[in-house]
C-alpha cells in the first residue's frame, strides 16, 4: 500500500540552522499521525513541507506515491488549519469557507451550498453571514477547519490548531477532531507540542527533536517504551535513571525509565527497597504527584488520591516491579 | 519578626500630592482626561474649523458671485452665471483633460508603487528597510522646482533620455510614440507624455507609503492560506492582497490624483501650452481677475473628490479598515 506522505532522507536547512535533517518517515492513509515535540524541533517544517510551503534542501518527499518536491502548494491537494486560523478578514464565514471552491471555478451557489454542508459539519450552520472578527477563537478554528475540509482534501494538515483555546474548548475539539477524522477518514497529520493532545488523539506519533524524529510509535510505544532519554522525559514524565541504577535491577548498564504510577511509596520501617526522602507533594485531584530524593536521584511517583502518605521530609522507601523497569535504546 | 518590620513601615499608604501647579494640574488631567485631549485639540480644531473650513465656505460663494465684463468689477450678488460659464466647451476641454490626466497618473502611480511597496512589507528587513525609506522619502528632500526643471532637462529633445535610446539604437521607439496624436508632440518635454511622467514621478512616494502600510498589515500566512486552498499567485493577488491593500491604494489615490488635479507648475513648465485646471485658475484670478470663475474652477477638483470618495466607500475600500 503507498503512504498517504512518505518522506526519504528529507533535510530542510535554513543557512547553518537543520531545521529538519535527515528525516524518513510514512504516514498511512486514514491515519491520524501526530508529530510531538517543543518548539524549534522541526515538526512545522515537516507539516509546510507536506503543505509545500517550504522544499526540502534534500531528499524526496511523496504524497500518495507522487513526488511532491516542486510542486506548489496550489496544486497539492492537501489543506492546512493553521495555527492563528489564517481566515480572510475581508470575507464573510461562508465566502471564506468556499474559498477553495471558488478558486476552482466552483459555480456560486454549488461553492455556496458545499460551504454551508462544510459549516453543519462542524457544527457552525448559520454562521455564514459573519465575519471572522466577529466570531470567538473556538468558532474561528472551526470555520478554518471547515475551510480546509470543504475541498475533501487528500492529507489535512493541523498546525497546533488547538494551542490558543481553553482548556475546556480544547478538550471537547480534541473529541471532536478525533470522531471527524473517523467518520471522514482523511489522513489527518497534528503537530502539537502538548504530549498530552498527541497521546489521546492520535493512531501513531512521531517525536521529533534538533530536527530529527526521536522514535515513531504508537501512543502505548510512545509513553510505556521510550527508546531516549529525550523521549522519556519529553513525553509523560518518567522518571529517566542513570546506567548506574539500573544496573543494580537489571544488570545491564543502560539508561532505563520508570513510570511515576508503578512506583510504591512506603514508610522506611517496612524492608526492603530504595531509600529515599519525601520532598514535596503535589494534590492532583485523582492522583498524588510525590517528588522524591533517592541520594541525589530525582523521582516522581503518582499514587492515588486518598492514600496514606507519609509526612514531607521523612524517609520512606521505593519499591516497584522489575518489569515495569524500561531498558531504553539509548547507548550508556 | 519580618512581618513585624514590613508593618511598621513607616511609609503612608497614600503619597501627598507634589504640590504647586504642576502636581494641581497632573492631578486634575487624571481626573479628567478628557480636559487635556481638549485642550491640545482646541488649537487645530479652530484653525480647520475657521480659517480652513471658513476660507472653503467664502470660495464657495465667490463661485456664484460674477464679473462684470465691462468694468471688470465683481458684481456680489448671487447668480449661477459664472457656472454657466465653466461649462463652456473651453473650460470642460480643461476639466476633461485634467481628470484624464489625474487618473491615468494615479493608474500609472499604483501600477509601478504596488510592486515596491509589496518588496518592502514583505521582503525587506533592518537596513534594506531603511533604504527602501530613504529612497522613496529622498526625492521629497529636494525642492520640487528643481525636480521638475532636472526632468525638463532630461525629457528635452536634446535630453539625456533621447542620447540614451539612441545609444541603444531605440531612437525609432520614441519618434514613434511622439507621432502618435495627443500623447505626442515635439519632444518629450512639451507632450502631454513628459507631464504624465513628471506627475507620476513627484507623486510616487505619496502612493508608495500608504500601499505599504497596508499591505504591512496583512498577515503573511493569508497569502499561504490562499495558496493552500489552491489559489494560483495570480488569483491570491486578486482575491486576497488586492482587496485588502485597497484601503492603502485608496488614501494613496487620493493624493496622487487630488494633487494632480490641483498642480499648475508642472503642467506649465512640462507638457503642451494646453491648460490645466490649476494653471485656469492661476490665470483666472491673476492676469484676468475673474475670481469668481477661478473659483468655480476650484469648486470641481473638490466635488471630483467628494464623488471618488464616495465611489470607493461603496466599492467597499474601506471595509478592511
Amino acid at each position: 500500500m503507498t503512504s498517504a506522505v512518505s518522506f526519504k532522507q528529507v533535510s530542510r536547512h535554513f543557512g547553518s540552522v537543520r531545521a529538519v535533517d535527515a528525516v524518513d518517515l510514512d504516514i498511512a492513509p486514514g491515519e491520524f499521525f501526530a508529530m510531538l515535540g517543543p518548539s524549534g524541533s522541526g515538526k512545522t517544517t515537516c507539516l509546510r513541507l507536506i503543505a509545500g510551503f517550504e522544499q526540502p534542501t534534500a531528499g524526496s518527499i511523496s504524497i500518495f506515491g507522487e513526488r511532491a518536491e516542486g510542486v506548489p502548494p496550489y496544486r497539492r491537494n492537501v489543506n492546512t488549519v493553521f495555527q492563528d486560523y489564517a481566515l480572510f478578514p475581508h470575507l464573510n464565514v461562508l465566502d471564506n469557507v468556499a474559498y477553495g471552491l471558488m478558486v476552482k471555478g466552483v459555480g456560486r451557489t454549488e461553492r455556496l451550498k458545499a460551504a454551508e454542508e462544510a459549516l453543519s459539519l462542524v457544527r457552525l450552520p448559520g454562521y455564514g453571514a459573519r465575519r471572522p472578527g466577529q466570531l470567538s477563537g473556538g468558532q474561528r478554528q472551526r470555520v478554518a477547519l471547515a475551510r480546509a475540509l470543504v475541498n475533501q482534501p487528500k492529507v489535512l494538515l493541523l498546525d497546533e490548531p488547538l494551542g490558543a483555546l481553553d482548556l475546556k474548548l480544547r478538550e471537547n475539539m480534541q473529541e471532536e477532531l478525533k470522531s471527524l477524522q473517523k467518520v471522514l477518514g482523511i489522513t489527518f497529520v497534528f503537530v502539537t507540542h502538548d504530549q498530552g493532545e498527541a497521546l489521546s488523539m492520535a493512531d501513531r506519533v512521531a517525536v521529533f527533536n534538533d530536527g530529527r524524529i526521536m522514535q515513531v510509535g504508537t501512543p502505548e510505544d510512545i509513553y510505556q517504551r521510550p527508546n531516549t532519554r529525550f523521549v522519556a522525559d519529553f513525553v509523560g514524565s518518567s522518571n529517566v535513571l542513570p546506567p548506574d541504577f539500573v544496573q543494580r535491577y537489571s544488570g545491564q548498564h543502560r539508561w532505563g525509565s520508570l513510570r511515576p504510577e508503578s512506583i510504591r511509596v512506603s514508610s522506611a520501617a517496612s524492608g526492603d527497597g530504595v531509600a529515599a526522602r519525601l520532598v514535596g507533594t503535589n494534590y492532583l485531584g485523582a492522583t498524588t504527584r510525590l517528588a522524591l530524593d533517592a541520594e541525589g536521584l530525582r523521582l516522581h511517583a503518582v499514587v492515588p488520591a486518598g492514600t496514606a502518605l507519609p509526612a514531607e521530609g521523612e524517609a520512606v522507601v521505593l519499591t516497584f516491579n522489575r518489569d515495569s523497569l524500561h531498558l531504553m535504546d539509548e547507548p550508556a | 519578626m519580618t512581618v513585624a518590620a514590613l508593618n511598621s513601615n513607616p511609609t503612608p499608604a497614600i503619597l501627598p500630592g507634589s504640590g504647586g501647579m504642576r502636581g494641581a494640574f497632573s492631578d486634575l488631567f487624571w481626573r479628567r482626561p478628557k480636559l487635556l485631549l481638549l485642550l491640545m485639540l482646541l488649537p487645530p480644531l479652530l484653525w480647520l474649523g475657521i480659517v480652513y473650513i471658513g476660507s472653503l465656505f467664502a470660495l464657495l460663494l465667490q463661485s456664484f458671485f460674477s464679473i462684470d465684463e465691462f468694468s471688470g468689477l465683481i458684481n456680489r450678488e448671487f447668480t449661477l452665471k459664472t457656472y454657466g460659464d465653466l461649462f463652456q466647451a473651453a473650460n470642460l476641454d480643461i476639466i476633461l483633460r485634467t481628470v484624464t490626466m489625474a487618473a491615468l497618473v494615479t493608474l500609472g502611480s499604483a501600477i509601478i508603487a504596488f510592486p515596491i511597496a509589496y518588496y518592502a512589507a514583505r521582503y525587506a528587513r533592518g537596513r534594506w528597510k531603511a533604504l527602501f525609506y530613504l529612497g522613496v522619502m529622498l526625492p521629497l528632500w529636494s525642492s520640487y522646482l528643481v525636480k521638475i526643471y532636472a526632468w525638463k532637462l532630461i525629457l528635452a529633445k536634446e535630453g539625456i533620455l533621447t542620447w540614451l535610446l539612441a545609444k541603444l539604437n531605440l531612437l525609432w521607439l520614441l519618434d514613434a510614440w511622439l507621432s502618435l496624436p495627443i500623447v505626442g508632440g515635439n519632444s518629450l518635454s512639451v507632450s502631454f507624455t513628459g507631464t504624465f511622467i513628471v506627475f507620476v514621478y513627484v507623486w510616487l512616494p505619496f502612493m508608495i507609503l500608504p500601499v505599504q502600510a497596508a499591505l504591512e498589515r496583512v498577515p503573511g500566512n493569508l497569502v499561504e492560506a490562499s495558496s493552500d486552498l489552491g489559489a494560483s499567485p495570480g488569483q491570491t493577488f486578486r482575491n486576497v492582497l488586492f482587496p485588502l491593500a485597497l484601503p492603502g491604494i485608496v488614501a494613496g489615490s487620493i493624493f496622487t490624483f487630488s494633487l494632480t488635479l490641483g498642480d499648475y507648475i508642472i503642467p506649465q513648465i512640462i507638457g503642451t501650452s494646453r491648460l490645466f485646471i490649476g494653471q485656469a485658475v492661476y490665470s483666472q484670478q491673476g492676469t484676468a481677475g475673474n475670481i469668481p470663475l477661478a473659483a468655480a474652477f476650484t469648486v470641481v477638483p473638490i466635488v471630483i473628490m467628494g464623488f471618488y470618495l464616495w465611489g470607493a466607500k461603496r466599492m467597499g475600500a474601506f471595509d478592511a479598515l
